[in-house]
């Protein structure tokens, strides 16, 4: 059995089930429905705050082989993860499954976890650091599974991913279960990725260490979904929350990058009132902000929205009335976390609003232009932000495929050579994101847009933007660096690829 | 004129792609005594694989006076650079340094004078000599100013301002202007000073020096803006020549334009204007 981009998946994965494979971008619409949510209603006069973990671990059904839930709004800082899989380890739990939006280095005390078999199934957006590590050398019982952002979301709100018990790291938690992520020690700004856990699991746990007398404001996670509250000493490490990239790179390289992004975005013609953007927080992605912020300061331009993880940069344009408002799903640093707080344009989006394609439409289908990044394309333009070029994992689709999906207009800028590699392949290690939804692919030594795209083609060049096909990169990349091997692995399957819609667009196999 | 250090592959693997209009990769002051052979042996590689075409390529060796100088001259001409930059130059150097690639050249089959040389004035007694310097030599393309080391062996402070190198800077202009070869300046060694790089850029045009050497990629872009012609600048040398192109035709020995007479400083002016515009992508070709 193959995808419709001709990757060999077996019907069934051991540990995984049936395999759906995937059949294109927008192939699996229609008529969906969300699944009904088992819950235990509150008396008048009840109490829902704890003392501490222990307490909380006695009034949950706690069985081994359980789903266990966490978001990521605390990034490489955040306490809570370890700290609830150490309490059940404690317990003798076995077997459970951890969907956590993303794991992060600080999580390394998962690998011991998985070695003992108290963590036996991982779900997640993004993995990396050495749970990533300890997942692609095979010590995972069961294979790890990639999502998106929206398609966990998807999953989690269809029943596809069943939460019992979704443990809410709450930077501000009330006594009745209101949260909010704008005050406290380990404030992280908006809790997007947390908000469909807390709406389906069976149970839902706030953990914060900034209890305040009820009611929180403002709230962002309602009441009504929350079951038990309980104060530790700290949530997590506040340097650890502000994402590691956020500001403007100085190497040269990636600013000629982000300047030849900005003359496609400029000759594309979307940069127009009314128009919006997403980028990411890595600094090539930021100069293409800046890049872009210039022409709309020229060009007199307001745009409705720029959306994704927020940045202290996106936080400027808006406040210097280049944007109208920004849609945020996370807040990368402490001046996207302090405008979220004080400008009401600075909206929330939970991670369903962002990029589920199961809704009645997502935010991303809204984007005109999306700035992502890419470890490995190949020349039908499918990216791998999946696995390093020597097939171990190191990250994952995030946000890549729903705003890939969804944008008018999606951008991948990247060093030809990374390391020494090529970055433009035959094939690419792992597909994360089809091609079908890459317009182009910026480089420093050329730009190379989707031959599906001719309309914007024939707009690139009537703008005198100098084009390359992707394979004429790829040859200008392999004079420099000279083909590299392809990468050997075993065979056992470590991570199933899942796209935003739940169906498989790859694996991930154990590497030597 | 961009300056790279060159003991560092990925910089070179780089180089031709910054936006610079030539590459200085250099083996003298970016690298440590220790690491001389290695950045010899490194550039000379570069300079066989990598695709530099986009970009004059010149290479700035070790002084001539060092055991190194020699021995960089020796290896680095063997694969053709376009230009050799020589530090501290000085007549006899220069002629020592013209010797060595008359015979390189023999030897390797090259045509006889193809490889330049660009003279880095940066001694008192360099610039007292500029003009005799530039004239040691037939393969002299242009001088760069260096003006750290000249303010150090005038044993005065060098600010950011330059008022200290207004004497060199004019002495430099003119002798090249006289001797028809590019005048480049000093760099600007605050890469974080944007607003300063262009002030002294444009110091540095208004005295009549034709470039100006960079030391980081992100000083590119203001130096070309600086030494840009505007477009109205542009417009009216157009209009400089048709006028001039006209008048020829229509065999008028003297034409004038709105209301200026049309001289040869004008019509020089003019072409030099236009041949900036064309070779910065400004005009078509």
């Amino acid at each position: 059995m193959a995808t419709i981009l001709g990757r060999e998946l077996p019907d069934t994965v051991d540990g995984y089930g049936e395999v759906t494979p995937f059949k294109g971008a927008c192939r699996e619409g229609g008529v969906k429905t969300r699944k009904a949510v088992k819950l235990t209603s509150v008396n008048p006069h009840e109490q829902k705050v704890l003392d501490n973990l222990e307490q909380v671990f006695d009034k949950l059904n706690l069985k081994d082989g359980m789903t266990i839930s966490f978001h990521h709004h605390l990034r490489n800082g955040d306490y809570v993860l370890n700290m609830v899989v150490d309490g059940l380890a404690k317990r003798g739990l076995k077997d459970l499954t951890v969907a956590a939006s993303s794991i992060f280095p600080i999580h390394e005390p998962l690998v011991t976890h998985i070695e003992n078999g108290v963590v036996t199934g991982l779900v997640a957006n993004y993995i990396s650091g050495p749970v990533a590590e300890a997942i692609s050398k095979g010590k995972l019982k069961k294979p790890a599974i990639m999502q998106t952002h929206g398609g966990r979301a998807r999953a989690i709100e269809s029943g596809d991913l069943q939460i019992d018990v979704a443990f809410i790291a709450a930077p501000t938690a009330d006594n009745y279960g209101n949260i909010n992520g704008v005050y406290g020690d380990a404030a992280c700004g908006t809790l997007g990725y947390a908000m469909a856990d807390a709406e389906y699991a069976d149970k839902t746990v706030a953990i914060t260490d900034h209890l305040v007398p009820f009611p929180a404001c403002p709230i962002q996670i309602s009441q009504v979904f929350v079951d038990y509250v309980v104060q530790v000493e700290s949530i997590g490490d506040a340097k650890g929350i502000v994402s590691g990239t956020t500001k403007i790179t100085k190497d040269p390289v990636a600013l000629i990058i982000a300047k030849r992004a900005a003359e496609v975005i400029k000759a594309s013609g979307l940069v127009k009132d009314g128009m919006s953007f997403q980028t990411g927080a890595g600094g090539t992605s930021l100069a293409v902000a800046a890049e872009l912020k210039d022409i709309m300061q020229r060009e007199g331009v307001v745009g409705s929205f720029a959306a994704g993880g927020v940045t202290g940069y996106l936080v400027e344009m808006l406040e210097e009335g280049l944007f109208k408002t920004l849609f945020d799903v996370q807040c990368f640093d402490l001046k996207a976390i302090s405008s979220f707080r004080n400008n009401s344009t600075h909206q929330a989006m939970s991670a369903s609003m962002y990029g589920n394609p199961h809704t009645k439409g997502a935010v991303v289908n809204c984007l005109d232009i999306m700035i992502l990044g890419a470890t490995e394309i190949d020349t039908e333009f499918n990216v791998n932000v999946t696995t390093s070029s020597s097939g171990m994992i190191m990250g994952g689709s995030g946000g890549h495929s729903d705003t890939a999906a969804g944008a008018k207009l999606s951008i991948v800028v990247t060093n030809l050579m990374k390391a020494r590699l090529p970055i433009i392949k035959d094939k690419v290690t792992t597909i994360t994101t089809p091609g079908e939804s890459i317009d182009v692919v910026v480089t420093e030594r050329g730009i190379a847009v989707n031959p599906r795209r001719t309309d914007l083609i024939e707009k690139l060049r009537q703008a005198n933007v100098p084009l390359l096909t992707i394979e004429e990169l790829k040859i200008i990349a392999e004079k420099i660096t000279g083909v590299p091997k392809t990468v050997q692995t075993l065979e056992k399957i470590v991570a199933v690829v899942e796209y935003r819609d739940g169906s498989v667009i790859d694996v991930v196999r154990q590497v030597y | 004129m961009l300056f790279m250090p060159g003991n560092n592959p990925s910089m070179l693997q780089d180089a031709a792609i910054l936006g610079a209009d030539s590459i200085i990769l250099d083996l003298e002051d970016a690298v440590s005594l220790t690491e001389k052979d290695s950045a010899r042996i490194l550039v000379r590689e570069a300079l066989k694989t990598i695709d530099f075409s986009q970009v004059e390529l010149v290479v700035r060796v070790n002084p001539m006076d060092t055991e190194f100088g020699p021995l960089d001259v020796d290896m680095i001409a063997r694969v053709k650079p376009d230009t050799l930059l020589i530090p501290k130059a000085n007549e006899e150097q220069i002629k020592i340094v013209d010797t060595m690639l008359d015979k390189i050249e023999a030897e390797e089959g090259y045509l006889a004078g193809s490889i330049k040389i660009i003279a880095l004035i940066e001694t008192a007694l360099g610039l007292e000599n500029v003009y005799n310097v530039i004239q040691a030599s037939n393969r002299i393309v242009g001088v760069l100013l260096g003006g750290e080391d000249l303010t150090s062996d005038l044993g005065i402070e060098r600010t950011k301002e330059g008022e200290e190198i207004f004497y060199a800077r004019n002495k430099v202009a003119t002798a090249c202007r006289a001797l028809k070869v590019d005048s480049i300046d000093t760099p600007f060694t605050d890469t974080n000073d944007f607003e300063g790089l262009a002030k002294d850029t444009a110091k540095a045009k208004s005295l009549g020096l034709t470039g100006k050497s960079a030391i980081n990629p992100r000083q590119i872009e203001i130096i070309h803006s600086v030494f840009s012609p505007t477009e109205a600048e542009l417009k009216h040398a157009l209009k400089v020549l048709e006028v001039m192109q006209q008048a020829e035709k229509e065999g008028k020995g003297v034409c004038s334009l709105e209301g200026k007479m049309i001289d040869a400083p004008v019509i020089n002016r003019a072409r030099n204007t236009v041949a900036l515009g064309r070779s910065l992508g400004l005009l078509e070709r």
